[in-house]
């Protein structure tokens, strides 16, 4: 079976990309090119085919490891520690808030669900208002993201949704509550419901499988197994980026250090590693505002069980949604949510349902007939959420995310709207991801219990797998780390293109707001250090 | 069971003792090579007793029971060991402190050894550190049933008792 599915970074390599594993480098080096981008994720893959098309000769820096389809098992066991950040572990230093994030090529791209949303035309209004961000037009914004669509394959998926997420759709339909389908990033999707443990057939189109081999084949070098330290500058031109090459084990440093000299910087680490490099840079930040205003959609999980089959680890893992309690309130009043369906594997849901013992195992032996559902909040509108902030303990970046009293206010409602869906669509019980509620046998049961419940760090599960923020775009030199165009002020020759110069959180998964928008940082990029426009990105014919 | 309810009282003491506690366990220990999770004597006793209290009846009883616990052990000390060196010496603290007597009588109100606690007074503990009014505490607690839950529910041999037919395609080797 796997002979038959063709992996291209396999084939890539074969064909004499230039790859250099940071396991295997013998001794102290130095690269050059004329940009050198730091991370391989959404970010940093799109950036680096619009500057190697456009002949740029570019290096990648990535810490996670090379892997590809054929190393995707469909084993969480496998998974995790391999192609997550921290082992899928990573967390808010109170412990509170479970950060999922890639650390591998592709970045967070290889191990996502595939939701593609536009920006919301209520995200662009706020960052025009409130952030002095003129050109986020949404008409501004539309090639860019037609651009990218096209290049990634995102479009309507018309198979059926599995139940997980179908239960989502019915049962807010019978509350009179509007649901949409997700569109996806995928060509030839076999409809498996394991894109968090990597593609197996190489059908979700991430950076892995497009921008990354791409700028591979127009000449780039992507360095694995590779940390970048710090940027070293004098006045305000970085010189170069000091790189720790990493064992065959992925984290320990093999001693090697990698010095990579070019015209330009990106960097594009995600927005918790991205300000990590920037503060261990100490890059200037006359503002304070460098690696504050993180922002996380505090996601809230409710499970339901139902009499028929589930079987939530089967299918597209996300197609359905909700924007329904987006809209209730303007975008900075009471803190809105979306609503999706997670994939369901024995791990994530294991460690996600609340309790432990006999009851938990109970739980877990009705697996097949368990629903769940997230609801996303909108962080970073509402005056009082304002975010967390990263920070350095011994070089490594740990993230401080209070919860404010706005977005416990929107956690109780989420855990209401989930648990109101979940019985409409004909729930037997539901069991809200806190550690004293329910399970609840009915809607009525449910809406005492969840109103009285207490919401405090930890007693309350909070996840998130969206991390935005902490090198904010602002028109406004005093508050913004960086331009509309991405460029960081202080330092002439280095620019964030990842999710980190999001302002405010975007209120829906944000991979194509990432896409999208780097597009058009990189190809402004491009022009300004070739002179000539930048070249457009096209999908190979498959 | 009213004595180990006790401890609940000095709840500040307590928190104090696993904020400073780790760094005097790591002062009473030598110095390690390299700063790598080990879970050995009481610290393993402790997951011993830990595991089976987290797990319940989702561990069949039987001939392989006390091998899956083993197995169980194993893969919460390899997951450790797969996390940022931080965290592990973070778990080392949490470990080295059920380990210490003077520590575990005071967080959990297990007056003996680990081998010999009652399993419903682990359960005890783990349900007050779950709904602690402290913090550490119950982030301690989440830790605890991240691991243990994880080792057991990411091994195939678990997937029968909960109908998770597995990956829907296995690769030739």
């Amino acid at each position: 079976m796997r002979a038959a599915i063709a992996d291209p970074v396999a084939l890539g390599l074969a064909r004499g990309w230039d790859v250099l594993d940071g396991a295997t480098v013998e001794r102290d080096s130095t690269f050059e090119a004329d940009v050198v981008i730091v991370g391989s994720g959404a970010g940093g893959g799109v950036t680096a085919e619009i500057l190697a098309l456009s002949g740029l000769k570019v290096i990648i820096v990535e810490e996670g490891a090379l892997k590809s389809s054929q190393d995707f098992k469909m084993h969480e066991a496998h998974a995790y520690p391999q192609l997550y950040q921290e082992a899928a572990a990573r967390k808010t230093r109170d412990k509170a808030i479970n950060i999922l994030q890639g650390r591998t090529v592709g970045g967070s791209t290889t191990i996502n669900w595939t939701s593609s949303f536009r920006t919301p035309a209520s995200t662009l209004a706020f960052w025009r208002a409130r952030h002095g961000l003129a050109t986020f037009q949404e008409a501004a914004l539309a090639p860019w993201f037609d651009l990218m669509e096209q290049r990634l394959g995102v479009a309507d998926w018309t198979t059926p949704p599995n139940e997980n997420n179908d239960l989502l759709r019915r049962g807010a339909a019978a509350l009179g509550i509007s649901s949409g389908f997700i569109r996806r990033n995928v060509r030839g999707c076999w409809n498996l419901g394991y894109c968090g443990m990597g593609c197996p057939t190489n059908a979700k189109q991430s950076m892995l499988v497009t921008t990354i081999p791409s700028a591979l084949a127009h000449g780039a070098t992507l360095l694995t197994r590779m940390r970048a330290e710090r940027l070293v500058y004098q006045g305000d031109q970085v010189t170069h980026l000091q790189c720790t090459a990493l064992g065959a084990d992925g984290a320990t440093p093999t001693g090697k250090t990698v010095t990579l000299r070019a015209r330009h910087f990106v960097v594009a680490g995600g927005a918790i590693n991205s300000p990590a490099l920037l503060l261990r840079s100490n890059a200037p930040d006359p503002n304070d505002a460098l690696g504050r205003r993180t922002f996380l959609h505090p996601t809230l999980i409710s499970a339901g069980l139902f009499a028929q089959r589930v079987d939530g680890y089967a299918g597209a893992p996300q197609s359905v949604y909700s924007n329904h309690f987006l809209d209730q309130a303007p975008v900075d009043g009471p803190v809105g949510f979306m609503l999706e369906a997670p994939p369901l594997h024995p791990v994530i849901l294991a460690t996600t349902l609340a309790g432990f013992g006999a009851a938990h195992a109970e739980t877990m032996r009705q697996f097949p007939h368990i629903h769940a559902l997230l609801a996303l909040l909108r962080d970073g509108f509402h005056p009082g959420s304002t975010g967390g902030s990263v920070t350095l303990a011994d070089g490594a970046p740990v993230l401080s995310y209070p919860i404010d009293h706005s977005l416990w206010d929107g956690a109780r409602r989420a855990l209401l709207a989930m648990a109101e869906i979940q019985f409409a669509a004909g729930a037997r019980s539901v069991q809200p991801a806190h550690e004293v509620a329910g399970p609840y046998t009915s809607w009525a049961a449910a809406r005492k219990g969840i109103a009285e419940l207490e919401y405090r760090i930890h007693i309350t599960r909070i996840v998130s797998a969206h991390v935005m923020g902490g090198c904010a775009m602002d028109a406004d030199p005093a508050r913004g780390v960086v331009d509309p165009d991405g460029r960081y002020r202080g330092l002439g020759n280095v620019s964030v293109h990842d999710g980190s110069v999001f302002p405010t959180s975007i209120g829906a998964n944000p991979q194509l707001s990432i896409y999208a928008i780097v597009a058009r940082m990189a190809s402004s990029l491009a022009q300004s250090l070739t002179g000539r426009p930048a070249a457009r990105p096209v999908a190979q014919a498959a | 069971m009213a004595s180990r309810r006790a401890f609940l009282k000095v709840g500040l003491g307590a928190s104090l003792v696993l904020a400073v506690g780790g760094g005097v366990y790591r002062a009473t220990r030598a110095a390690p090579a390299a700063p790598v999770f080990v879970l050995d004597g009481e610290a393993r006793a402790a997951l011993l007793a830990i595991v089976p209290a987290i797990l319940a009846d989702a561990l069949a009883p039987g001939p392989a029971y006390a091998t899956d616990v083993d197995d169980v052990i194993g893969r919460v000390r390899d997951a450790i060991h797969a996390l940022p060196l931080a965290s592990q010496k973070e778990l080392q603290d949490l470990f080295g402190l059920l380990a210490l007597a003077p520590a575990r009588r005071l967080l959990t109100g297990i007056a003996g050894p680990w081998a010999a606690a009652r399993p419903a007074d682990v359960h005890g503990f783990l349900q007050d550190w779950r709904v602690s009014q402290f913090g550490l505490l119950r982030a301690a607690y989440g830790a605890l049933q991240n691991l243990v839950m994880g080792a057991w529910y990411a091994a195939p041999a678990s997937w029968v008792a909960i109908g998770y037919p597995g990956p829907p395609l296995e690769w030739a080797p």
